[in-house]
Order: structure tokens, then C-alpha cells, then sequence
């Protein structure tokens, strides 16, 4: 054959006859299929490499014997292939007719009737399923998941493509996962004989996507729609902030989503979920969503009309504004809910309630990542693309657990890692992540600036850092270099309580990256020093010149899956939609004209003042929408109390939670699944929410009762549906002006995107920053409001795992995800708790200044001594009565990262 | 040996002489092979030979070495004393005694040990018909040496070549001399050795790797065993001049891990080289650093498959990945790896010692050099034989082998495993080489050579192979893994008498299609076993299906057992000692067995004094 002889990146074969232009390095088969030339195949995915097992993409190659894979060839210039020929179509009938001879042939009742290549396949080729005798392995024998409440293996369905065990190995690297046995008793396994309950299967479910037949498929799905009977429609998860897209299977019949399916080349997930998105939809149908309106007398709820409920809070939250003022009334907005959701509460806030009292949950988390990176680039978002991470050459990660937190983004990183890339990890834990890492620096919880200065210090010192850049790009240099004086390694080393010689390597590594990217989330932000570290690590980007270019820049990864869009449509005291200041007339001004009113001018708090302002009093009248704030934010034995004292709470939500528990009305609003609207997701990429399924019971969607509420409170709000209110939002929005719901309805945009010709922007800061020249800023190191004491020698820090979503409300509806983690624990290193006398399993007795509790230990290595971890999923073990409520000075974000504690045997 | 470095051929040299010295010593050496013969009390021969020598003050004298296979297995325990060539067995510990009073003390043989040629008792090996036909190379120094001691293997000349090679030719000399031998990979891909060098040498990269295959999974193939168990060192010594060839620094020797004394062999001489200089860094101070690695297979014959290999060794499942690219340019962690059979490595040496002309010399166009065959079947000289490409399969069979078991006449010879097929009478003249065998629906393969006689099925045969390829079967890919079970099915429905018109045309054709459509090696072969024996003994095939006969009366329900009335005397044994109520018949009057009732035991054929008797 002749050597490849591409012209630039293209290169010329003939298929069939046809010539064809192929991307070098592409193999035949995707040239073949780019090109529109249909070549059968069962074991290809284009995630996964090439195997060659199922022969069915075989083609003759002129100048070479017998039959090739097309699958595994790599594309020559000059190529001549044939895809039909009577050789390979007789050899793709005899594989067809052997598969069929070691299946059960039975799509009468087949799940995946109509949605199977086997069956496809079978009838283009009219192979002959009697041929051969059948020998097809027993259904319905115990196999490694028959315990499993997620997915069940038939291996009498089983085509041995492999592909199951190869996106486990390759893609989610689990590798939970394998063949078992050798020649015809070859079938899926865990391998090492246990279920797969107790193998290290992550229930992503990607098995079960890419299984061509039934052989894997959902177990609760089963029986109920054949592609046929399930309309599938495409919206983006209601999780976590990589907003992958996903395509709800519903039985319209039934009303009812009976699985969760993702097409493979969506962006930005490729056909990827994690276990929350693939599984847990069961809250949607779950009956103890709310139905009706409520509204408490004497002490307990009764059912309402929405009638009597609307009126009953307009007529309270107005006479509370208007006796009160703007400063004792309060609205808690929900980034879990639509972008035209928050753009109204917002509006419904500022112009119905006449008050900047308005938030949402972005200050528990990113609040510091929005005031950072706002103060020192202009921006507080993610500065690159999802898509950009496999690229990245160096890899940062501090504070952050994408593996368990933002799944995909984790897969990004597994698959840049794959490439060679190279990963440095600070994190007090020994995540995933953590083991595979070049460095792992586990220093102490709430030493990330001690890290960081000295980190940057040394590079200077080293003259590792980019002078040009910083010259060109940056202002107020010379006070940041000031502050570093003292900054040694040695002293970073002490104070984090990790090896001298791994920092200096870190910064070493990081700063030679080509390129290297930093990414973290809430083990910077949830400290009272948060937005001082996102501050300093803006300088490490800028003093490298790591930032403003294709996989490379700072990236706090957003926690929920539209606090993005929360705070760009101004859910927030001090910005309007598109982060246009309330304090700018010019941009008030703006908004009111279009609004027709005037606006409050009142200094707006977030909601950890609601929280104190309640407790001193002086909070009358609270608005709470789609968030449990006793539940999530720190001290919740304090916020219960506080809550209550509050004159009149409605809450606006899906399920009875603790806050709503403490409300005068509740009002029942619907999830992701039954409206329309978008979700700004980690990457400022605008996507879809599509209504799948009906509501239950008397509930509305969310953007119908905040018009409705304002009604009531005498500024009339109404529109035909979601897409005009996105409209009239982007009409006032620079950033989002390009936008609207025909452009995004395949793929979703990122912003900034000022017009409608506008692409949209992958990544922030090339040439300019958005405030213009990035700001260096001081930042000295400061410890933790409570730092460990003879009375409470530990550090306790929190944060979340894979399987459950915060509170949990929704995920532990899901049999699966309970059964996974059915109870809280406490990560303890094993001197730590071979000094109190306890071992792995044992109950443990976790206290601090504010409450106790006791939970399992899950006693190991994974922590640094004298430091424990707990999640805080579990309402009956609510790990935030532990929690310090001492807040961040910019944004008012809590401390969960670090305070003191003890544990003993209880 | 004292733990001195070798870092200079000349050192070498100066180590050879001392050594064959200290050889020279003894007068007389007593060559206790202890590879396989392990199996029948070799462990308690030489350590009988160890105990009385001592007794009779000859420990001075006499050495006992215990050395590699000899070759001979049907004679075994195997005894070979030095330097009067004679070969003695099978030995038993009874016989140590008169063996030294004889022949080491008298000078005389012990003619009951011998073999039996004509007639007459033949003690000198040379002269045995067995070995006189036989050109010992590559086996030339396997029971003549401790394969664990690395002086006796530099005494013989080990080590000699590769320092010829690496102090006074460049990689592409060494490439061009085995090209030009004509090395053929003896494993049974039967491709150049020469030319695959040549490709990993111009791959692009600089971290390459050497991989010994000794995974031999062809059953009743043992000489890759023989040779790492025999003399490791001359392997280990291929191995050196390869990946000097190809630009190697490290090699790794896959062993099955059921060859466990080939493990225990290779390790210590993997030690023993380090520990002198002759692997690691610099070594004859050419400035070309090498060391290699033993693994271990785990029990998969499909692990012999060089994809297969490489994925095991990496610590993935074992199953073959796709070729193109080929592992000299995308092997072992993705680099370019070189994978050589054993037998191929250990006719390096000798063709860089002697010259690529001497190799040549030898052998036929379609394959220069000796092949190491592995006897075994209905043939009087089981065991390893080495004989120059292009000996005819009568030679082999006949003049090295001894002839048929029982001189029963041939039937057919298996030839390459369960890759290859049966070479049948007509064919006894074949010169044997890669090209001629193919020509007949067979492989040379790795080396098995199976001899049939009338008796053996060759229908069951075929079943047995097919047996063999589901057991091995990865199961990646359906023409092999549910192709051949289909074969398997319909050979087992034939051989048990319901056989269909249909199913040889149904063979034929899932065969050509399990050829065409399989990923691997051991899916393109696996049918040939089948196709080969319905080409060449179809007949036989024909009456097992029409006749509901088994013709070698191998395959039970397809054979009658049947009294002569003539010879039956009436004694009543058979009938006695039947399971069943199928023979019946008057004392002293002839006896008949029913056949519906008869279970085909063959007790009552075993039983019978007066041979009445007979399968039919």
C-alpha cells in the first residue's frame, strides 16, 4: 500500500466506486458513514477504539487478500474499497445467521423490538435464524445483577459486541466490568464473582446505553414501551452544572418516564450520563409530590384553591412590603429552576416586592467565584469549554471532585489523562482522582492561600512566570508581588502539612503547562476566606499566562444544574439580568423603561442575611422558591429557629421539605420534566427544558405562579409561554442579546453572544479580559473561623458523593441510589480511629460547638489525620447541625469546608 | 561458578577454555536427562548415580550431570554416558549399579539398556537408527549439558555468537545474515524472521521490545519445552543477537505457566547471565544495554497468538487485537515489538557462529534449516526429532520413528495441531516443508506430528480438534466461537450415528466461512483439522452417516462386537462376565450376542481366551 500522502488533513479513497474526501488518521468505516455509505456494524462506537469482534463492517481492499474491518483500517491514500461485494455480504449473512443461533429470537416480547441492531441487520440481510440449531445460553439464571435494582443482564440477548465492557473500561473507567469465561460461554461479568452492587460500578448506566440489544437493559423499564410506544424527548438534566442532554423516554400512555436514554455526539455529554441523570427520575412520579396548594392553620396545613392561595399571598407579602419596607422582605430564588424562572422571581422581587432582597443558593456555593473572578477579570464564569478539557496538557485540580460532583466533566478529565495528560491534585481527600494524580497535594483543609503564594512565589523565583503577559495584560502587579515576601515553600510545607518537595514540583509543573488549566469548585469557595482564594487563584492563572486561550484559563465548575442561569438573570442583591449593576443608573434605567416602573435602590442582602435578619426580627416576609435553606445551609438547629420567627413564609416547591415544613402556604410547582424553558449549565452554555409529562395534580409550572403571585401583589405579569420571556430577557442582556429558543433548539450556545449571527463563546478572555486588563490582587493567608482546639481537636469538612444530590429530596426516591448509601457515614483516618477504639463499621459519635451526631465510620486512609468528612445527603442525619455558620466577608458564603470536632465512641 | 563479570568477547573465550577444562577433568560423564524424564524417577537416578559413585570413590572421575530431554521419550528414562556415546533406557534405579561396574569401571555395555536394532543390542547412540537419521542443530547441545549451569553452556560455545555479533556486526549485518539464511518462524507462522526485523528496525521509535512465544499450546507439541528446559542459555543468546537486531532493550519470555521446570530453568539462567554481564547494560562492552523478563501465561491457548500475547503480558484479558497494525510496528504498549517461537530464537546462534550458507545448506526452498518435530501417536520412536527440511514423512515416520506401532498400517499423519490436518498415505513421500504441506491441507505448524494408524477415527478426530478450539476459543468473534461450535455439534451428532446427508456440504461451507470471517490465527485455522479429513477420507465420513459405521470402530454405536461360530467353544466366559443380558448361548455350543441389547462394552472381546471374538 502506498504511504499516506494526505493533502493537509484530507485524504482521498475510493468506496464503492465513489470518491470520497476522508479526515486523516479517520478509519474507513467513519469515512464510509461520514460519507453516507451504510456499512452494517454492531460492536463500533465512535467513543470506544476499534475492536473488529462483530465482522460485520468487513469490506474487500483492492490489492489485498480476503476480507478487512473497516472498522480498524485506517483510511490510505489512494484506497480502493468495495462494501458490497457478494464475498462480504455472504460472510456478514453467515455471522448474522450465528449471532441468531446463540440468541433467544423473541422480539414478541422484546423491550428493544424495533430499536435493535440484531434485528436490523437480520432483515436486511434475510439471514435465516433456523440454519443452525439454537443454542442460546439460559434467561432468567442468576447473574451479577440480579441483586441490582438499576440494570439486568440476559445473556441469551447477549451479541458479545463487548461494548458495555469497553465504555466501563475505557470511557467511564470503572472497570467494573468484563468478559468472564472464554469461547461460547464468554458472557458480561463482574469478573471476581461478586454483584454488581459491590464491584466499583458507578451505575452510569453506559452499559446500558450502548447495548445494541436487550441484553442489558433497565430494570425498571422493562415491560413498559418498545421504541414504538415511548416518545423520547431531548432536554437537559435537572442535576448537576454540565447540563448533559438527555432524551426522557416516556410512555405518554402511562404519562410516565420510564427510562432516561442520551444520543451519542450531543453536546456537551456525548451520549454520557452518571447514575443521577441516567436513574434517578423517580422523584417525578413520586406521590409525595406536593398536589395542591396548602396553607397552615392553626399549626397544621389544609388543601386550598390556588384561588384562595394567591390571593392570600398577595394580599400578606403586600401589606408586609408596604407596612415594613424593602429591607423585611426577602426572596430566595431557586438555581434549580429555569432561567425564565429566576429572570421572573427576580423581577417579581424588585418590582412587585420593591425590594433588592433577592438570591439564590449561588452564595452556599460559587458566590466567591462570581465576586472573584468578577473583581479580577470581569467574569465569574468558567473561562473554557467542556470540550476543551481532553486538550488541556496540565491539569490543576484544587478543591474539586468532578469524578463524584460533576461526573462528565470527570469523564473529560479520564479521557484527557488517557491522552497523557498530566494532573496535579490539592485536596485533603485521596479522591479518584487524587490516586491517578502526578502530584496529590492533601494539605490541610483551609491552607489554600498558604499553597498558593508560596506555589507563586517559587515561580518567580524560578522564572517560570510570563513577564510579557502580565506586562501587556495585567495591572497592579507590584502590590501582589509585595505581598508574597514571607511566602516560602518551607512554610507552606509546615503550615499545609505536606512534603516541601510536592509543592515546588506542582508549581513547576503547572507553570510549564502547554497548557495548563485550573479547576476547582467548592473547596476554594465554602471558606470565610473563599473569595480571597478564587482572587489568588486568578493571580496563578495571570502570572502564568495560563488563561485567555483553548483549554487553558480557570474553571470553577457550578454546582447546580442552573445556578449559572440564576445569576446571570440577576437572581442576586446587587446585579440585574446579565450582570448589569443595580448600582449603575444607566443600567437601571434601562430596565425600567422596559419594565414600566421604578426600581429599589435599597442595598439587597443574600440569604445568609435573610437567615440572620430573621432571627433578630427583622425579616416579616420570606419568599422561598425551589430551596430548603434549614436543610442546606450551615447550623441548621439555628435556621429552624430562625425561620420561624419569620411573619409569613410561602414556598413555592415539588416536595415537603424542612423549610416548607416551617411555611404559612406552599405552593405546588413542577419540575424539569413537565415544563419548558433553559438552563445555563457550568460552561454558560444556554440549553433546552422540554416538557416530557403531565404534572400531578393541581401543580403549575413555576413561571405561571410567580406571574400569578406578582398579579396578586398588583404588578400584573403574563406571557403566552416560556420562549417570551427568554426574549424579552435577552432584549436587555447584552451577553444573551444573540440568543433565543429557535438557535439553541439542536445545540446550545455559550455565552457571551451579542448578536444573532454570534457563535457564541467557548472561551473567556482571548486578547482582553472582560473588564480589560486582569487584576492582581493581594491576598494574604487566613485560617479558618474555628480551627481544631484541645476541646475539639479535628477538622470536620463536607461535601457531597456520586449517587445523591445534596439533600438528596430527589435522588434517594430512586431504589438504586438508596440502597447505594442508605445511611450517612463519616470518613476517619484509621489512626484516628484506632485511637478512640473504633474500626471500620463501627457507629461513631461525631460533635462540634453546634450540634452531634451519630453516624457509621467509614474508617481508612482517604483523609489526612485528624480530619474527618461526612456528606450531607441524609435528612435524618442532617450533617449541616454540625456545620459552622461563620461566612465568607464578600459574599456571605459558609464555612463548610472546615471547623472543629470530636469524635468518641457513642 | 565465581560471580566474575564477562565484559569483553575475549573474556568470553578465556571463561570457554577454563571451562572445558574443568569438563575435560572427568573422564567419563553420566547424562541424566531431567527435564521429562523427571516424570518417570529421573530425580531418583541421578541421585542413585550421585550416591554410588561417591560409594565406589569415582566422584573425582565421573560426573553426573543431569541434563536436558535427549529426545528418545519412548525409551525413557534416558541415560547417556560420556564419552562413549552410549544411550541407555528406560533406566531403572536397579540398574545404577551395573551401569558404573560395566561401562564406567569395564568399558562395557549393558546390553539390556540398549536398543535393539536388527536384532542386536546397539548401545552407541550415533548409531541408532533413531539419531543416525536425524541432524541434531538446534537440539545439538540439549542433554549434553546442566541446563542450570551457565560454565557448561559457555564451555559448548554459548554466548559466542552474540558476541560476535554485537562487537563485529552492525543490527542491519545480523538482519541481513538471517534474511538470507532464510529463517522461517518455526512457531508455525512459518514468515521470515529476517523480514520481520526488518520491519521493527525502520519503525519509527526508539523504545522497541523482544517477546520469546513459548506459550506452545498445540497439543502434543513439546520442543519449545525441551529447549527452555534443555538449554536455556542458547535461547537467552537468540534472544541477545534479536533485539540487537531490531533496536530492543528489553525482552520478556512468555512461558505457559503448566511448563513449570521451563520457568525454574530460564529463571536461573536469567540470573545467572545478569550476575556475569551477559544481560543489562554494556554488555561485551558494545554499548548495547539488554535484559529480559520471564512471565507467565495462565492457561489459554489462544495466549500463543501474538496480539493475544501482548495484551496478556500487559495485564489485559488475553484476546487478539485487530492487525493491521502489526505488532512490529505497534506491539507491546503500542511500540514495536518483535515476537519470535522459541525453536526460531534458538536457531539464531548457530546461523551467526556458522554462517547464513551452513544454515542453508539445509533444507528446501520451501524451508531452509531443521525442524524439530514432536513425535507421537501409534509410532515406536516417540519423542523429539530434528530433521532437516525436505526429509520425506516415510523417512520421518520409518527410518526416525521406528515404524507404526505393532507395524499396523499408516494411516495418516497429523501434522501442525489444531491448526493443521492429516497427511495421508498417498502423500508418504512428501518432502516435508511450509509449502509442501500446505499443498495437502496441512501446516508444518509449530512441529506436532501425530502417526494414525487403521485404528484411529478419523472422524473423531476431527471431533476431538473442535473439542479442543471451543475449550480455547477467546469468543470474541461469532465465525469462531459460535461457528466452530456448530462443527463441533455436527461431528458429535456424526460419531454418534445421526449424521445427515447435508452435513458435509454444511461443513464445507461453514468452514470456508469460519476461515473468512475469523479475527484471528487460531479462527482462520481452526477448521482445516475438519476440511483436511473430509477431503482426504471422505469415504470415512460417508459411512459413518450412511452406514451408521465407524470403519476404525473407534466411535461407539457404530461397531458390532460378533462371536465366530468357528472359533467359540462354548465356555460361557463372555457371557459370565457381560453387564448385560446380550450374550446368549449354550454350554460348548457357539455363543451369539444380540445386538440390540449389547452396550459396546468390549469386555467380552477382552475376556474371550480363544480370540472367537472380533469388532467389526
Amino acid at each position: 500500500m502506498k504511504e499516506n500522502t494526505e493533502k493537509g488533513n484530507t485524504v482521498l479513497v475510493q468506496i464503492d466506486g465513489r470518491e470520497v474526501a476522508a479526515t486523516a488518521g479517520s478509519s474507513l468505516l467513519d469515512a464510509a458513514l461520514a460519507a453516507g455509505i451504510h456499512i452494517p456494524h454492531i460492536c463500533h462506537d465512535p467513543r470506544l477504539t476499534p475492536t473488529g469482534a462483530c465482522r460485520l463492517c468487513l469490506v474487500e481492499i483492492e490489492g489485498e487478500r480476503g476480507f478487512q474491518t473497516s472498522c480498524t483500517r485506517k483510511v490510505v491514500e489512494g484506497m480502493k474499497v468495495r462494501t458490497q461485494t457478494e464475498g462480504v455480504r455472504a460472510s456478514r449473512k453467515n455471522t448474522l445467521e450465528l449471532l441468531l443461533s446463540e440468541h433467544c429470537v423473541d422480539c414478541l416480547t422484546c423491550d428493544k423490538d424495533g430499536d435493535c441492531l440484531l434485528q436490523d441487520y437480520s432483515y436486511e440481510y434475510q439471514a435465516d435464524k433456523n440454519r443452525f440449531p439454537n443454542v442460546a445460553p439460559a434467561a432468567g439464571e442468576p447473574n451479577y445483577t440480579s441483586e441490582s435494582f438499576a440494570l439486568e443482564y440476559d445473556p441469551s440477548k447477549c451479541v458479545r459486541c463487548q461494548k458495555c465492557v469497553r465504555y466501563c473500561q475505557e470511557v467511564q473507567m470503572a472497570e467494573a466490568i468484563t468478559m468472564t469465561n472464554r469461547g461460547g460461554s464468554i458472557e458480561v461479568s463482574t469478573g471476581i464473582g461478586v454483584s454488581l452492587n459491590e464491584s466499583s460500578c458507578e451505575m452510569c448506566g453506559g452499559c446500558v446505553n450502548v447495548c445494541p440489544t436487550s441484553a442489558l437493559y433497565d430494570k425498571q423499564a422493562k415491560g413498559l414501551g418498545r421504541s414504538k410506544d415511548l416518545k423520547k424527548v431531548r432536554t437537559t438534566c435537572t442535576y448537576c452544572g454540565v447540563g448533559c442532554q438527555m432524551d426522557l423516554n416516556v410512555n405518554t400512555k402511562l404519562n410516565r418516564i420510564v427510562r432516561v436514554t442520551s444520543e451519542v455526539g450531543c453536546v456537551p455529554n456525548n451520549g454520557a450520563l452518571c447514575v443521577k441523570g441516567k436513574y434517578a427520575f423517580d422523584f417525578v412520579h413520586s406521590p409525595e409530590r406536593l398536589t395542591t396548594p396548602l396553607i397552615k392553620e392553626n399549626g397544621k396545613f389544609r388543601e386550598a384553591s390556588w384561588e384562595e392561595a394567591l390571593t392570600l399571598v398577595g394580599k400578606r407579602m403586600s401589606e408586609i412590603r408596604d407596612q415594613h419596607g424593602p429591607d423585611a422582605i426577602a426572596f430566595l430564588s431557586s438555581s434549580r429552576c429555569t432561567n425564565e424562572d429566576n429572570y421572573l422571581m427576580q423581577k417579581l422581587a424588585r418590582v412587585a416586592g420593591k425590594t433588592n432582597n433577592i438570591d439564590q443558593c449561588a452564595t452556599t456555593c460559587h458566590g466567591p467565584s462570581v465576586a472573584g473572578l468578577g473583581e479580577s477579570l470581569g467574569s465569574g464564569a468558567m473561562t473554557n469549554a467542556i470540550d476543551e478539557i481532553e486538550d488541556v496538557d496540565t491539569l490543576f485540580l484544587i478543591g474539586g471532585n468532578p469524578t463524584e460532583a460533576h461526573p462528565i466533566i470527570g469523564l473529560a478529565m479520564k479521557k484527557a489523562l488517557r491522552k497523557g495528560a498530566k494532573l496535579i491534585v490539592a485536596d485533603p481527600r485521596e479522591t479518584w482522582l487524587a490516586k491517578r494524580a502526578l502530584i496529590h497535594i492533601k494539605h490541610r483543609p483551609g491552607t489554600d492561600n498558604m499553597l498558593i503564594n508560596a506555589m507563586m512565589a517559587y515561580i518567580i523565583e524560578k522564572n517560570l512566570h510570563d513577564p510579557k503577559f502580565i506586562q501587556e495584560r495585567c495591572e497592579n502587579y507590584p502590590v501582589f508581588l509585595e505581598n508574597l515576601k514571607g511566602y516560602t515553600i518551607e512554610k507552606a510545607a509546615e503550615e499545609c502539612g505536606v512534603p516541601a518537595h510536592l509543592i515546588r514540583e506542582a508549581a513547576e509543573m503547572y507553570a510549564k503547562g502547554n497548557p495548563s488549566a485550573i479547576f476547582y469548585t467548592l473547596g476554594i469557595t465554602e471558606h470565610t476566606c473563599g473569595t480571597n482564594n478564587v482572587r489568588n487563584l486568578a493571580n496563578l492563572a495571570m502570572l502564568t499566562g495560563q488563561i485567555g486561550k483553548r483549554s487553558s484559563g480557570i474553571n470553577p465548575m457550578r454546582g447546580q444544574n442552573n445556578v449559572q442561569g440564576a445569576c446571570d438573570m440577576g437572581a442576586m442583591p446587587k446585579n440585574l439580568p446579565a450582570y448589569q449593576k443595580v448600582a449603575d443608573p444607566a443600567a437601571r434605567a434601562k430596565f425600567e423603561q422596559a419594565w414600566g416602573v421604578s426600581l429599589p435602590t435599597n442595598e439587597g442582602g443574600c440569604v445568609t442575611d435573610f437567615m440572620e435578619k430573621a432571627g433578630e426580627g427583622k425579616l416579616k416576609a420570606f419568599y422561598c422558591f425551589g430551596e430548603d435553606p434549614v436543610r442546606s445551609e450551615p447550623n441548621s438547629a439555628k435556621l429552624a429557629e430562625d425561620v420561624e420567627k419569620i411573619d409569613f413564609v410561602v414556598c413555592q416547591e415539588i416536595f415537603m421539605t424542612e423549610t416548607a415544613k416551617l411555611a404559612d402556604v406552599v405552593l405546588p410547582a413542577t419540575c424539569f420534566a413537565e415544563k419548558d424553558g433553559t438552563f445555563a449549565n457550568t460552561e454558560r452554555r444556554i440549553q433546552r427544558v422540554r416538557k416530557a409529562v403531565e404534572a400531578p395534580g393541581l401543580c403549575r409550572p413555576d413561571w405561571e405562579i410567580l406571574c400569578q403571585v406578582s398579579t396578586a401583589m398588583g404588578y400584573p405579569m403574563s406571557y403566552n409561554d416560556p420562549s417570551e420571556i427568554y426574549d424579552e430577557m435577552a432584549a436587555l442582556s447584552p451577553n444573551f442579546a444573540g440568543i433565543n429558543y429557535d438557535r439553541i433548539d439542536k445545540v446550545g450556545i455559550q455565552w457571551p453572544c451579542p448578536s444573532t449571527e454570534h457563535p457564541g463563546t467557548p472561551f473567556l478572555h482571548q486578547g482582553r479580559f472582560t473588564r480589560g486588563l486582569g487584576l492582581f490582587q493581594a491576598i494574604p493567608h487566613t485560617p479558618p473561623a474555628e480551627v481544631p482546639d484541645a476541646e475539639y481537636p479535628m477538622i470536620l469538612s463536607t461535601g457531597r458523593t456520586l449517587y445523591n444530590y445534596n439533600i438528596a429530596n430527589m435522588t434517594r426516591k430512586t431504589e438504586a441510589i438508596a440502597n447505594k448509601h442508605p445511611e450517612n457515614f463519616v470518613e476517619v483516618h484509621r489512626d484516628d480511629a484506632a485511637a478512640i477504639g473504633i474500626k471500620n463499621g463501627d457507629m461513631v459519635k461525631v460533635e462540634t460547638r453546634r450540634g452531634s451526631l451519630v453516624v457509621k465510620a467509614h474508617v481508612a486512609r482517604k483523609v489526612r489525620p485528624g480530619m474527618i468528612w461526612m456528606a450531607f445527603h441524609h435528612e435524618e442525619s442532617n450533617t449541616n447541625l454540625l456545620t459552622n455558620d461563620a461566612f465568607d466577608a464578600t459574599t456571605r458564603t459558609g464555612e463548610y469546608k472546615a471547623c472543629s470536632a470530636r469524635i468518641s465512641k457513642p | 561458578m565465581s560471580e566474575q563479570l564477562i565484559t569483553t568477547a575475549k573474556e568470553l573465550t578465556a571463561c570457554q577454555e577454563k571451562f572445558q577444562e574443568e569438563t575435560n577433568r572427568f573422564r567419563a560423564r553420566v547424562m541424566v536427562c531431567s527435564t521429562g524424564c523427571r516424570a518417570l524417577g529421573a530425580e531418583a537416578l541421578s541421585k542413585a548415580f550421585h550416591e554410588k559413585l561417591a560409594a565406589a570413590g569415582l566422584e573425582r572421575e565421573i560426573a553426573v550431570v543431569e541434563t536436558g530431554c535427549h529426545g528418545q521419550c519412548s525409551r525413557a528414562p534416558l541415560v547417556l554416558i560420556e564419552p562413549h556415546d552410549f544411550l541407555y533406557g528406560p533406566v531403572k534405579v536397579e540398574d545404577v549399579e551395573e551401569i558404573i561396574q560395566t561401562t564406567l569401571v569395564g568399558g562395557q555395555p549393558v546390553d539390556r539398556l540398549c536398543e535393539m536394532v536388527d536384532g542386536k543390542p546397539t548401545p552407541t547412540r550415533s548409531e541408532i537408527p533413531f539419531f543416525k537419521s536425524q541432524s541434531r542443530e538446534v537440539m545439538k547441545h540439549c542433554g549434553s549439558l546442566d541446563p542450570k549451569r551457565l560454565d557448561q553452556a559457555i564451555a559448548l560455545g554459548s554466548y559466542q555468537a552474540a558476541a560476535k555479533a554485537l562487537t563485529t556486526m552492525t543490527p542491519e549485518q545480523v538482519i541481513a545474515e538471517v534474511l538470507e539464511a532464510g529463517l522461517k518462524g518455526r512457531g508455525g507462522g512459518g514468515f521470515p524472521a529476517g523480514m520481520k526485523w526488518q520491519f521493527c528496525r525502520n519503525a519509527p521509535g526508539t523504545e522497541k521490545y523482544l517477546i520469546c512465544n513459548s506459550d506452545e499450546g498445540d497439543p502434543g507439541a513439546f520442543m519449545d519445552r525441551a529447549l527452555l528446559e534443555g538449554v536455556p542459555h542458547q535461547i537467552v543468546e537468540g534472544m541477545i543477537i534479536a533485539a540487537y537486531a531490531i533496536g530492543a532493550s528489553k525482552g520478556f519470555v512468555y512461558v505457559r505457566a503448566e511448563y513449570p521446570i521451563a520457568v525454574e530453568h530460564l529463571n536461573i539462567a536469567l540470573k545467572a547471565a545478569r550476575a556475569h554481564g551477559l544481560l543489562g547494560k554494556n554488555i561485551f562492552g558494545s554499548g548495547f544495554d539488554f535484559d529480559i523478563e520471564c512471565r507467565m501465561g495462565a492457561g489459554a491457548f489462544v495466549c500463543g497468538e501474538e496480539t493475544a500475547l501482548i495484551a496478556s503480558l500487559e495485564g489485559q484479558r488475553g484476546t487478539p487485537r485487530p492487525r493491521p497494525p502489526f505488532p512490529a510496528i505497534s506491539g507491546y504498549n503500542q511500540k514495536p515489538t518483535i515476537i519470535n517461537n522459541v525453536e526460531t530464537l534458538g536457531n539464531v546462534p548457530r546461523i551467526i557462529a556458522e554462517g547464513k550458507e551452513r544454515f542453508a545448506s539445509v533444507g528446501t526452498t520451501g524451508g531452509k534449516g531443521t525442524k524439530i518435530f514432536a513425535l507421537a501417536g501409534k509410532v515406536r520412536n516417540t519423542g523429539l526429532v530434528e530433521v532437516p527440511m525436505g526429509m520425506t514423512l516415510r523417512e520421518i515416520v520409518y527410518n526416525v520413528g521406528g515404524g507404526v506401532l505393532d507395524d499396523r498400517p499408516f494411516k495418516a499423519a497429523q501434522m501442525g495441531g489444531p491448526s493443521g490436518g492429516c497427511v495421508p498415505a498417498e502423500f508418504l513421500d512428501l518432502a516435508i516443508d511450509y509449502d509442501s504441506v500446505k499443498s495437502v491441507g496441512a501446516i508444518v505448524g509449530s512441529g506436532g506430528l501425530i502417526v494414525m494408524d487403521d485404528n484411529t477415527c478419523m472422524v473423531d478426530m476431527a471431533r476431538f480438534f473442535m473439542e479442543f478450539v471451543q475449550e480455547e476459543s477467546c469468543g470474541k468473534c461469532p465465525p469462531c466461537r459460535v461457528g466452530t461450535r456448530h462443527l463441533k455439534d455436527i461431528l458429535e451428532r456424526i460419531c454418534a450415528g445421526h449424521g445427515k446427508e447435508s452435513d458435509l456440504d454444511e461443513m464445507e461451507k461453514l468452514g470456508k466461512e469460519i476461515i473468512a470471517g475469523s479475527q484471528c490465527g487460531l479462527g482462520q485455522t481452526a477448521p482445516n483439522p475438519v476440511l483436511s479429513t473430509i477431503r482426504h477420507f471422505r469415504g470415512e465420513f460417508e459411512a459413518h452417516i450412511r452406514d451408521h459405521k465407524c470403519p476404525a470402530k473407534v466411535c461407539q454405536g457404530l461397531y458390532q462386537f460378533v462371536i465366530d461360530a468357528d472359533k467359540c467353544i462354548g465356555c460361557g466366559i463372555c457371557a459370565k462376565n457381560c453387564p448385560t443380558t446380550a450374550i446368549s448361548g449354550e454350554k460348548r455350543k457357539a455363543h451369539a450376542i444380540d445386538q440390540q441389547a449389547c452396550v459396546k462394552c468390549g469386555v467380552c472381546n477382552e475376556k474371550c481366551p480363544y480370540a472367537a471374538i472380533s469388532k467389526v
